[in-house]
């Protein structure tokens, strides 16, 4: 194999020429122009200023960097920006409704899902993708559309719950309480 | 919920409340603002050239081709750094930048600071390095066969870091008059944190011309100190924020090489500068989990019960990597709370850390205490089989009881180890199950104990370990400041329950601002399960200062006796007639107007320890937790396949200021446990020799370094046992680092339990499980433990013995002083302007 092909060459000024790109983020029309090398993640955080997304890795490995993309769970740090013409990208920053959590953000909080936070964006969005077509999913099925996420500091249970009461009160229950631990006095 | 627990609800208003934390919100909708998410105009990248080669003499660094690279503002060299750092006074042997020495792949030699992170990545290739190969010490082995060259100059001898040896009391003697020794070798692998957040600083100029480093760590003090050194500048004019930490677990606990560079870079381009390291990088940094070999000989005298220990010998040989980072620490940690769990009347330990290429081990949740406790809870195991006693009877029969005096000399004051195992006993059905599930199917249990923050400060001094200031204005808004780092593990949360509990207020009514060298009191930083315990104490005693001044002031308006001066509910009323009082933002006025501005402040310093032997401050603590653990698992006899389908886990946490919080910190720890127990492995392997013999990392990546996923996770039963100790806030005690020790241990006994075979190793594989199912010796694990050369141990007799706490055979050491005078007017003192 000669040295050409075993590389791609970064330095190419192909890669590294300014391309203008138009999509949706969190529902808005956004328009810019970046480095075409770049993907979904480092444009998201560095070019929209939207750092809510995070990278663990940037290979597509942890699930940090996980948003929607026209409402399929993507790894941002897997997709070329330049992919993204005209489509509709949705991140963390987007759940809210105004100034009212989205009821996995606040089961996300209640639960003690969020420890770090770090992972948190990226579980949101698995949830919110599970939820959406799946309004009543199962402790297995709740597991496998979040066995793509990392969280190292939860132990993953305290989420689970929070996507069990989240999917409660989006069909009308009432609230759970966080699960009680035995505590022995 | 029973009667009791309704009356303890009642008592508190947010101590023990399941409540929301308090950045929570800002966790869930992505505001949370982590190091790399910070950016600022004008704001350079950069980017580190690592050591390809495991040992090497560094002849010469090129750096004029990548300088005039295109988008690139400077290249750094070790020439740049001559001044060392090292978290411990003692192994003070890193430099920013390698200055004639490369010790491991990984190792830092340059650093590109460009206007993009890509041209900065790209002109590392245009530095030239010119390296003479030095012989690879590649393991233990090669560190106690190799004495030249040397890795360091420094240390005991040759490739040995450090060798440390205690008798307390004569274990010989024990040994030889006890009715059956016991021995045994074990091995703990090394793993890493492996955070989700990979290490990221920002560094700049601020507007007044000193310099801001805002970074990833857990312990900004420490930082803030290594930076004044290196970089040869007044400590007052750097400052140190600690971002919120995407997870620590240890692994961003030293001072690091890509901070200070970053640091040097803003100082002398004039613009911020940012570093975010790559997940290799973050593999590189490591600070994780020693490799520990160890062999343990335990005496035995039989009792009505069962048996007792007469007697305990335990040797560690720890890897220790490339440099010293927390070593000595984590050797001395590897023998120090054997004692606090069972009663070892003579206990002999002999510790060793050697040098070698690899990523430097440090603290990792728990420092230095899983890995033998992995090897003494499965050596319990094997006693208890060998003496025909139940091994959770025998627990409970030889638990430390509270009150103790250690043979080394630590005082254990609280404990519900008792509770504990009494509670993942009944739980897991132990006694109508152990030994009695059938073939594949087994339990095993395991305890531990843990501190709530070490005695001494890394170095020494005589100045509170943690520090709280409240500022209370005429808004009724309280602001509470300290140094305390979030990571995670809700320490903000902490600081604010304290200070709303006595307060009376919300939770919500409580700003805080944490972890900030400029902006608050030092708090030496979030490792060894200190924060809580510290903190906590720190921010009641501002608060009782702030309500002793609001209770006078109220008092004086409403004249009543200020002991009946009452706090709930955002008001300060009459205890005897509720209806006579004030909101509390009244109430602070009155103060304020009775006082001036107001604001408290409150420390915290840990109580002397009784030893005072060289050695002694690895180990004191003003409080210990305990924890027990029953795991159940599931063998695959034919493939070894390992399944671990429940973990009852209890833990003595002492009060649970936020019992949500409280059951993640135990639920975190069995999942991280789980992870060390059955696959996470920091291990490394040589290339062949046509690529160099080089020691590489095996597996640098998230996806190859396997970690525990959402479809791993077993079925947790978590126990909170609530035994409060004198010492901890509202009686508290850690949570964050105690409930992982008894993982690794329990599922090793569950596998024994299961399919017979004795896993003396971590992680437990099933490989290993179908090798030992083949053995002869139905065991895997080590078979020997190298001779070392001991230096002459430090003789101290155990309190029982006569002794005072001292060694007999110690050159009279200069005995450590406690400044005996508060820092600040007790409560009870203050009084009208």
């Amino acid at each position: 194999m000669s040295e050409g092909d075993s590389l791609i060459k970064l330095q190419d000024p192909a890669l590294r020429a300014r391309v203008r790109l138009a999509l949706q983020v969190n529902g808005e029309p956004r328009e810019l122009l970046f480095d075409g090398y770049k993907t979904l993640l480092e444009v998201l955080r560095e070019d929209l200023g939207l750092t809510g997304t995070k990278h663990g890795c940037e290979l597509g490995e942890c699930g940090a960097c996980a948003v929607r993309l026209d409402g399929d769970l993507v790894l941002s740090c897997l997709v070329a920006a330049v992919e993204c013409e005209g489509r509709a990208v949705d991140t963390v920053e987007g759940m809210a409704r105004g100034a009212e959590l989205h009821p996995l953000q606040a089961c996300f909080a209640d639960h003690g899902a969020a420890q770090c936070g770090y992972c948190t964006p990226g579980f949101l969005l698995a949830a919110e993708e599970l939820l959406g077509r799946n309004a009543s999913p199962t402790r297995e099925e709740i597991a496998e559309a979040l066995s793509g996420q990392l969280c190292r500091c939860t132990g993953y249970l305290q989420i689970f719950e929070a996507v069990e009461d989240a999917a409660g009160r989006m069909r009308g229950d009432p609230p759970t309480p966080p699960r009680p631990c035995k505590v022995l006095p | 919920v029973s009667d009791d627990q309704n009356q303890r609800a009642g008592a508190r208003a947010v101590i023990g409340q399941p409540l929301r934390r308090v950045d929570g919100r800002a966790k869930v909708t992505g505001q949370t603002r982590f190091a790399d998410d910070l950016s600022l105009p004008g704001m350079l990248h950069c980017k580190l050239l690592r050591s390809t080669v495991p040992h090497a003499r560094l002849l010469a660094v090129e750096t004029a081709r990548a300088a005039a690279a295109p988008g690139v503002k400077q290249v750094l060299t070790g020439r740049d750094f001559p001044i060392p750092f090292g978290i411990l006074p003692v192994s003070q042997d890193e430099h920013a930048l390698c200055t004639d020495r490369v010790r491991f792949v990984g190792d830092p030699i340059a650093a590109v600071i460009a206007t993009d992170e890509l041209s900065a990545f790209e002109a590392l290739d245009l530095i030239d390095v010119q390296l003479e190969p030095l012989t690879t010490i590649a393991d233990p082995d090669d560190a106690l066969a190799i004495a030249e060259p040397r890795l360091h100059a420094y240390g005991d001898e040759g490739n040995v870091h450090k060798r440390v040896a205690f008798d307390f009391g004569d274990v010989d003697a024990a040994l030889a008059g006890s009715e059956r020794v016991f021995e045994d070798h074990f091995f703990f692998e090394g793993n890493t944190h492996l955070p989700l957040e990979q290490h990221a600083t920002l560094a700049y100029v601020d507007p007044d011309g000193k310099l801001v480093v805002a970074s990833a760590t857990q312990t900004p003090h420490y930082l803030h100190r290594a930076l004044a050194r290196v970089l040869e500048l007044p400590p007052a004019h750097i400052r140190v924020i600690a971002q919120p930490n995407g997870g620590g677990f240890g692994g961003k606990s030293d001072p690091f090489n890509h901070e200070i560079v970053v640091a040097k870079a803003a100082l002398q381009t004039g613009r911020p500068v940012k570093i975010a390291l790559t997940r290799e990088e973050v593999f590189y940094c490591h600070r994780g989990r020693h490799p520990v070999l160890m062999k343990v000989r335990t005496g035995v005298r039989k009792t009505e019960q069962g048996f007792e220990i007469t007697g305990q010998q335990l040797e560690t040989l720890l890897d220790g990597g490339a440099y010293g980072s927390y070593g000595v620490a984590s050797t001395f940690y590897t023998g120090a709370l054997q004692t606090v769990t069972y009663r070892i009347p003579r206990y002999r330990f002999r510790g060793c850390r050697v040098f070698t290429c690899k990523p430097p081990c440090g603290p990792k949740r728990g420092h230095g205490t899983p890995q033998p406790r992995f090897g003494l809870e499965v050596h319990v195991d094997k006693m208890c089989e060998a003496m025909g006693v139940d091994p959770a009877e025998w627990r409970i029969a030889n638990a430390v009881p509270p009150d103790t005096l250690t043979a080394n000399w630590l005082r254990v004051r609280s404990t519900g180890l008792v509770r504990c195992i009494e509670a993942v006993v009944a739980g897991s059905q132990w006694k109508e199950r152990f030994r009695r599930m059938g073939r594949g199917r087994g339990l095993g249990l395991a305890c531990s104990s843990y501190l709530c923050g070490a005695g001494l400060p890394i170095y020494w001094n005589e100045l509170p370990h943690s520090g709280v200031q409240l500022k209370l204005d005429r808004s009724g808004g309280v602001t509470a400041f300290c140094g305390a780092t979030e990571i995670g593990q809700g320490s903000d949360n902490v600081l604010v329950a304290c200070v709303a509990e006595v307060l009376g207020i919300d939770p919500f009514d409580v700003r805080c601002v944490t972890g900030d060298t400029d902006l608050t009191p030092v708090d030496l930083g979030s490792y060894s399960s200190r924060v809580t315990l510290m903190m906590g104490n720190a921010a009641i005693e501002a608060a009782e200062r702030a309500r002793a001044m609001i209770a006078e002031a109220v008092a004086h308006k409403l004249g009543l006796d200020k002991g009946r001066v009452t706090f709930a509910g955002r008001r300060v009323f009459d205890a005897a007639d509720p209806a006579r009082g004030v909101a509390f933002a009244e109430a602070v006025q009155l103060a304020e107007a009775r006082f001036g501005t107001l604001g408290t402040t409150g420390s915290y310093r840990p109580p002397k320890s009784p030893g005072d032997y060289k050695g002694a401050g690895v180990g004191p603590s003003p409080a210990y937790s305990f924890s027990a653990a029953v795991v159940e698992v599931e063998v695959d006899p034919a493939s070894g396949w390992l399944r671990v389908p429940r973990v009852f886990i209890a833990h003595d946490v002492g009060c649970a200021i936020n019992p949500v919080l409280a059951r993640g910190q135990v639920e975190g720890s069995v999942y991280m446990g789980l992870g060390e127990a059955l696959m996470e492995e920091q291990a490394y392997r040589r290339l062949p020799a046509k690529l160099s013999r080089a020691n590489v990392h095996k597996f640098p990546s998230m996806l190859e370094y396997k970690s525990p996923g959402p479809l791993d996770m077993p079925e947790i039963v978590t126990y909170l046992v609530e035994e409060p100790d004198a010492n901890g806030p509202f009686g508290a005690k850690e949570v964050g680092q105690g409930p992982l020790l008894p993982i690794m241990p329990a599922v090793a006994n569950a596998v024994y339990d299961a399919v017979g075979v004795r896993i003396d190793e971590v992680p437990i594989t099933p490989e290993k499980i179908l090798k030992a199912l083949k053995e002869r010796t139905r065991r895997v694990g080590p078979r020997a433990f190298p001779d070392i050369d001991w230096p002459e141990p430090l003789r101290v007799p155990p309190p029982w013995e006569g002794g005072d706490g001292r060694a007999v055979n110690e050159r009279p050491r200069k005995r450590d002083r406690v400044a005996s005078t508060p820092v600040a007017p007790p409560v009870e003192k203050l009084r009208d302007a």
